[in-house]
């Protein structure tokens, strides 16, 4: 006799959560994922919505009105016109906040891109082909680790000029170390399995086996290293903006904003907490995302 | 042993000579080198001078050949802005420098070890999700805003320590701690997942069915065996750190390497910018062959691999 599972009463309680409200469980009970997504939509809104919501002019200098401490500071000064205050040349500092927003997550965004595609790029062909070509590989990933990466970026944009794109580039050929080496061990670990091993068989092509098989498999980690990467991107822009070789005035980075500060930090400190602030943030809620998006696509690697 | 170490030797070397030819090639980035090294508004005989004193009219190889044979003999080029040999402004500076990476390593050792090991005694307790959320914070802080933020509460608000220089070792507290905490997360998650793979294992359980107390077993059994990978990370970050000291030298006005690299590309000095690269990066190198020299010396699985 055949047990007909058919036939059994299909109710509520004895039906297994299909995958993908399991997925959304874990994802809107991931505490830290949902404060990183949460503040990052929020950042993205306001770089997004930066002209429409600002309440003035990035550029606009009004030299009798700088200075003017933000709104929670007991100074009769302080004025609802400028909620965050005005910097040293009468700027509105809550609208330079916002713009700044745009130029942190593109080059983040730009940075995380361009070191994506060449770090994934060597660490998949040195995972599948093993051999001489991980060998060469890997000598090019311990030459790259070994030189400092804020030194070099600081030189070469020195030498070749200061721009947004000449920042995005430099950034990108810099940091796509953790992308080849993570990338690298992954492909490793897929290209021994069997479904990779039963394409070969069927004699796909190295191209097709490659982006059908392999790729999908490792996407979750790309995921993570390409979140970390904005992170890290974004920490050295403000870092080469700071040191006065990154984005240059009077553009609104928050390292450059920091840097112009410098100076103030003795009366009016505000203006170095506020975007080191915005900085820390969006830094945060990057990496929040990243470790959830790991927690959640891939619960046994938690620890 | 042998054969192991010969063949990382090797390794070290080759890559020692791709950044030698990487930072030599740096000063053509520019474009011609001797335009930009005579200036502007110089005239067309100046910069042919330029061109001749300095060797540029040579071919490229034969310009790398000489200056590694020179670089080799101690000789990294003459500074012409300081008017003085690189090598000798370098090796002034790089002792400041190296006692700020030394006392940054000890404060971040000195934090994330103990984190690491009170996080792994009690996995997702209250307390290993406090020592984690220190890791991320740490993570998430641009290492600039946080010297700018002790400035402000430690040199002015309170006024407890010196704001610039390196005239006693109070200057060294507020840089140590900027530099240091950076690589207090990294340090903190290797420990931790180090002492919670020993703590499962056979050895500790004996240890403790014997009946020692649980500070031994913690610090004398399982403490030895889980630092083993921290000790290599440590070498590896502290290459890091001295690369990274150019913006926490910037900022405290500490007169070491990484303030010298940002003076030198501030005046477009540019055979002092290629040297501190060569140096730095032969520094992070040498340190990671020795890393890798006592993980194969301490793990005899490494040396067959």
């Amino acid at each position: 006799m055949t047990i007909d599972t058919a036939k059994a009463p299909a109710t509520m309680e004895n039906q297994e959560p299909s995958p993908g409200a399991m997925m959304r469980k874990r994802v809107f009970s991931h505490w830290g994922f949902m404060i990183g997504a949460i503040v990052l939509i929020a950042i993205f809104l306001m770089a997004l919505l930066a002209p429409y919501i600002s309440p003035g002019d990035p550029f606009d200098q009004v030299l009798s009105r700088k200075l003017i401490p933000p709104i929670w500071s007991d100074s009769a000064k302080a004025t609802w016109d400028h909620p965050l205050g005005t910097d040293h040349l009468g700027r509105d500092y809550m609208t330079r906040l916002f713009y700044g927003a745009r130029i942190s997550l593109l080059i983040g965004f730009g940075a995380m891109l361009i070191s994506g595609v060449i770090g994934t790029t060597l660490g998949v062909l040195a995972g599948y082909y093993g051999g001489r070509v991980d060998m060469v590989v890997n000598f090019i990933i311990t030459t790259r680790l070994s030189m400092p990466v804020v030194l070099v970026a600081l030189a070469v944009v020195s030498i070749v000029g200061s721009s947004l794109t000449v920042v995005i580039w430099v950034l990108g050929l810099l940091i796509w170390d953790r992308f080849a080496v993570v990338m690298r061990s992954a492909t490793q670990q897929v290209r021994a399995l069997d479904f990779v091993t039963s394409a070969q068989a069927l004699g796909c092509s190295t191209p097709r086996i490659l982006l059908t098989e392999v790729m999908p498999n490792i996407t979750n980690h790309l995921i993570v290293i390409a979140t970390l990467e904005m992170a890290h991107a974004i920490l050295l822009e403000a870092a080469l903006s700071f040191l006065g070789l990154g984005v240059q005035p009077p553009e609104p980075s928050w390292g450059l904003m920091i840097s112009e500060a410098k100076g103030m930090i003795f009366f009016d400190p505000w203006l170095i907490t506020i975007p080191g602030l915005a900085l820390f943030a969006l830094v945060l809620s990057i990496n929040l995302l990243g470790d959830g998006i790991r927690d959640v696509t891939a619960p046994e690697n938690r620890n | 042993m042998l054969y192991y170490t010969l063949k990382r030797l090797g390794v070290a070397v080759l890559v020692a000579i791709t950044v030698s030819v990487l930072s030599f090639s740096m000063i053509y980035l520019s474009g011609d080198p001797a335009v930009a090294l005579a200036g502007e508004g110089a005239s067309n005989e100046d910069i042919e001078n330029v061109r001749r004193v300095y060797g540029f009219d040579q071919p490229i190889i034969v310009q790398y050949g000489s200056w590694l044979v020179q670089a080799l003999q101690g000789n990294l080029g003459h500074s012409n802005y300081l008017k003085a040999p690189v090598a000798s402004v370098i090796f002034e500076r790089l002792p400041t420098t190296m006692l700020l990476g030394a006392c940054s390593l000890a404060f971040a050792l000195l934090l994330a070890i103990p984190l690491g090991v009170v996080a792994a005694i009690r996995p997702n307790s209250i307390l290993d999700r406090a020592a984690l959320s220190v890791a991320v914070v740490g993570q998430a802080m641009p290492s600039f805003w946080f010297a700018l933020t002790l400035i402000l509460w430690f040199g002015i608000t309170w006024r407890l320590l010196p704001i610039t220089g390196t005239d006693s070792w109070k200057n060294f507290i507020m840089p140590s701690m900027a530099l240091g905490y950076y690589l207090t997360p990294a340090v903190m998650r290797l420990t931790r997942a180090g002492m919670l793979e020993v703590l499962s294992s056979d050895y500790i359980r004996t240890a403790r069915a014997k009946g020692l107390r649980p500070m031994t077993v913690l610090f004398k059994h399982a403490l030895r065996n889980a630092i083993i990978p921290v000790v290599s990370l440590a070498a590896v970050q502290f290459g890091f750190m001295l690369g990274g000291s150019i913006v926490i030298e910037t900022i405290f006005a500490i007169n070491g390497l990484g303030y010298l690299a940002w003076e030198s590309i501030q005046r477009a000095d540019l055979p002092m910018m290629q040297a501190i690269v060569l140096v730095l990066s032969i520094f992070y190198i040498l340190l990671t062959f020795l890393a890798d020299m006592l993980n194969a010396f301490l793990d005899p699985r490494i040396r067959v691999a």
